[in-house]
């Protein structure tokens, strides 16, 4: 089984109504853009959630990424919006 | 090299000291501190990767400029105005470096560290909105 885990953080953490899960990722799901699509197909809060209009970053393994980085088995994959640390 | 995420304060003076003693080389320390304004809020952040982050930032600003040394050190959790945030302080022999790691150091935390700020204001909480004006600071040092 291909898993990822999968983390949220700030007012997307909120949203969803949990800080991690761990999901199988379907085949064809590569990237952080398609685990994204996917997550928002679950529809309901994730839709909302993950909706096109959202702003949010993400991260793998703990760095910061582009939409077009790579996803794999066993990967951690966090999704936030832009930080306002500082 | 020190790098904290601490709910804990730091004593600007001390960390200062520490530095500019570690070398007799050492002629500059630049330094800054963050500052809570106005409104009491709560900071959350992605531990493992937000002192990773703060790394790499640090491992960039070695690339640029003589940084001899250097702490980071951001807080997290419950914080209240006037409370202090985070401080940056550079060591390196002159201040034109230790001046501009620090701010270069400073620009590249707010767009890159995974922190987020909750403020708590009298009508409930909400979370801060992230600046184009920091996403611009940032940009200038490419």
């Amino acid at each position: 089984m291909k898993k990822v885990r999968i983390l949220y953080f700030a007012s997307l953490r909120e949203k969803i109504g949990k800080e991690a899960e761990e999901i199988v990722l379907p085949a064809g799901v590569a990237t952080v853009a398609a685990l994204r699509s996917h997550l928002r197909s679950r529809g309901g809060i994730y839709e909302n959630a993950f909706a096109e209009k959202a702003l949010l970053r993400a991260a793998v393994n703990q760095d910061m990424v582009q939409p077009a980085a790579a996803v794999k088995a066993g990967d951690e994959v966090a999704f936030f919006p832009p930080v306002t640390g500082g | 090299m020190k790098i904290a995420v601490q709910r804990e304060d730091f004593e600007l003076g001390a960390e200062v000291r520490k530095l500019s003693r570690q070398s007799r080389s050492i002629g500059a320390v630049a330094s800054f501190v963050g500052v809570v304004r106005e409104v009491p809020m709560t900071l959350e952040h992605y531990p493992g990767m937000t002192e990773r982050a703060i790394e790499k930032i640090v491992e960039d600003a070695k690339g640029r400029w003589q940084v001899m040394d250097c702490t980071v050190i951001h807080r997290y959790g419950a914080l209240r105005p006037g409370d202090q945030i985070v401080m940056v302080a550079v060591a390196s022999a002159h201040r034109g470096d230790a001046f501009a790691a620090c701010e270069f150091i400073m620009d590249y935390l707010k767009t890159q560290a995974p922190f987020w700020k909750k403020e708590q204001t009298a009508r409930g909480s909400r979370w801060v909105e992230a600046k184009a004006s920091d996403d611009q600071a940032a940009e200038r040092w490419k």
